[in-house]
């Protein structure tokens, strides 16, 4: 866990300082949101610049197609939508969908899977640890960055912890397999948490010991060549460009 | 006579519970002196570690750390202490919080100050004296445990103690990690207090020993006389392991 979605490559989307990326992955995002799902054809351009992008950080489209399936649970619902409504509707074999439903479910799954392809491209092409430093770059606020610094330490030790507390359960013939097993799995759950609670307290002596003073290292903010900016800027700005060309042509 | 590195006074303290843990402790520890702290499990060791860095204030007594009185009220002082004591604690994963292991090490020198290049350079020293420069880009759960535990000696040499003090540095250890870390711990010209149940690695390291039990010492003498007399160690809950003899 951790760093399981980075994949190192050597390419110019892996080479951009982290923070770039993310505010170019997020104005990519905006422009996508802010695109009415009536002009269908900007949303083809944009999926051609996630494309494009990916190419040239090296991912796989295979890679980002599996990684873009996180999103079904999440688009479960706007399957629902067009079966509920009201309005106009519209007979597609045995049933009848309502229009506005389909709009709207057509609008959410595509802008999410423009925004869930993006993420993709970021976390395929970035470290959890770069992110983190990019976000703290951002001048996200300096204690939910140290924060989320601990969990990506920390979430390895705890699932190893959890782990094997299963297999010692295990050992002792327990199996959890229904709702009266529930009981037992609040327990582990509860003495999970006392642990990692323990652990943190460690972690802090550890921490004062060695001089803490609520500020974690971090580099030095380096000069960003104008550059870089303008590579990572120019997918969002490509897609701006055909919203606006899509939304002129409807006119 | 040169300033001894920890000098402490009369150390009593009870927590706020009203257990009372050290009753008056008595220990000088010169320079560059191998000092083995033995006692049984609740002899009031890890409290008098405690109090080695200010984190539990003198209620009673002093403590000195290169001539320097632990001043637990003050927090210039304790940032001043905390750069001379290195503890390194029992679960290396405890330790090391940072991502990879070269910001970890870079953790103890940034917060005295250290930046840049000059910081690079004390991490890489202190990866050096371990032997693990080549795992400072790896993130600490991809280490062995021994690697992690050596990565956690150099987290704290890199802040240039006085003193470095081990809290159990050979458990879990395997024979060969156990090994590697006592020429490490040999190698380095530092004032080491090695608190342990690890009798055998006591002898190893350290010329004199001294016994923490009931909450004071109760014997600081070579530690080939203290492992050689075995109404002390089992007055005392400490035993030399099956078959070992000296």
């Amino acid at each position: 866990m951790g760093e399981r979605l980075y994949i190192h490559r050597h390419s110019v989307v892996h080479q951009l300082p982290s923070h770039v990326k993310i505010l170019a992955a997020l104005f990519f995002i905006f422009v996508s949101i802010a695109t009415p799902i009536s002009t269908w054809g900007a949303f083809i351009g944009y999926l051609i610049v996630i494309l494009i992008t990916a190419k040239s950080a090296k991912i796989p489209f295979l890679t980002l197609g599996k990684r873009a399936l996180i999103e079904i649970p999440f688009i479960f619902f706007a399957i629902l939508m067009p079966f509920f409504g009201k309005g106009e509707q519209i007979n597609v074999g045995p049933f009848d969908l309502y229009k506005d439903g389909i709009e709207a479910a057509l609008s959410i799954v595509a802008k999410g899977t423009i925004g869930v392809l993006t993420a993709v491209i970021l976390s395929t092409s970035t470290t959890a640890r770069e992110i983190l430093r990019g976000l703290e770059r951002l001048k996200l606020p300096r204690m939910m960055v140290q924060i989320a610094t601990f969990m990506l330490r920390y979430v390895n030790v705890i699932s190893d912890e959890m782990d094997r507390m299963k297999v010692a359960r295990e050992s002792r013939g327990f199996e959890a397999t229904g709702i009266k097993h529930w009981k037992i799995l609040a327990t582990v759950a509860a003495s999970l948490f006392i642990r990692s609670y323990e652990r943190g307290e460690r972690i802090h002596l550890a921490m004062i010991s060695r001089g803490y003073v609520g500020e974690l290292p971090h580099e030095e903010s380096r000069h960003v060549p104008t550059s870089q900016w303008l590579t990572a800027l120019s997918a969002p700005a490509v897609a701006l460009l055909i919203l606006l060309i899509t939304t002129g042509l409807d006119r | 006579m040169t300033t001894p590195s920890l000098e402490i006074k009369d150390l009593a303290f009870a927590y706020p519970d009203g257990n009372q843990a050290l009753f008056g402790v008595n220990l000088t520890v010169g320079q560059g002196e191998r000092v083995a702290l033995l006692g049984p499990n609740g002899a009031g060791k890890t409290t008098l570690v405690m109090h080695m860095n200010g984190i539990h204030p003198a209620a009673h007594g002093e403590v000195r750390v290169a001539g320097q009185l632990v001043d637990a009220s003050n927090k210039a002082n304790l940032r001043s202490i905390r750069s001379k004591v290195g503890i390194v604690f029992q679960d290396p994963d405890d330790q090391l919080f940072m991502p990879t292991v070269g910001e970890d090490v870079a953790f103890g020198p940034y917060n005295m100050g250290f930046r840049g290049e000059e910081l690079e350079k004390v991490v890489i020293e202190a990866l050096e004296l371990v032997g693990m420069t080549e795992f400072k880009d790896r993130p600490p759960h991809h280490l062995s445990f021994g690697q992690r535990r050596r990565v956690a000696v150099a987290t704290v040499l890199a802040m240039k103690p006085e003193i470095l003090v081990l809290d159990e540095p050979s458990s879990n250890l395997d024979p060969a990690s156990r090994r590697e870390l006592a020429d490490i711990l040999r190698s380095l010209a530092i004032t080491i207090v090695m608190v342990t149940h690890d009798l055998p690695y006591a002898l190893e390291l350290c010329e004199r020993a001294v016994i923490l039990s009931g909450g004071i010492i109760v014997a600081d003498k070579k530690t080939r006389e203290i492992l050689g007399d075995k109404d002390l160690l089992s007055a005392h809950r400490l035993e030399l392991p099956v078959g070992f003899s000296i």
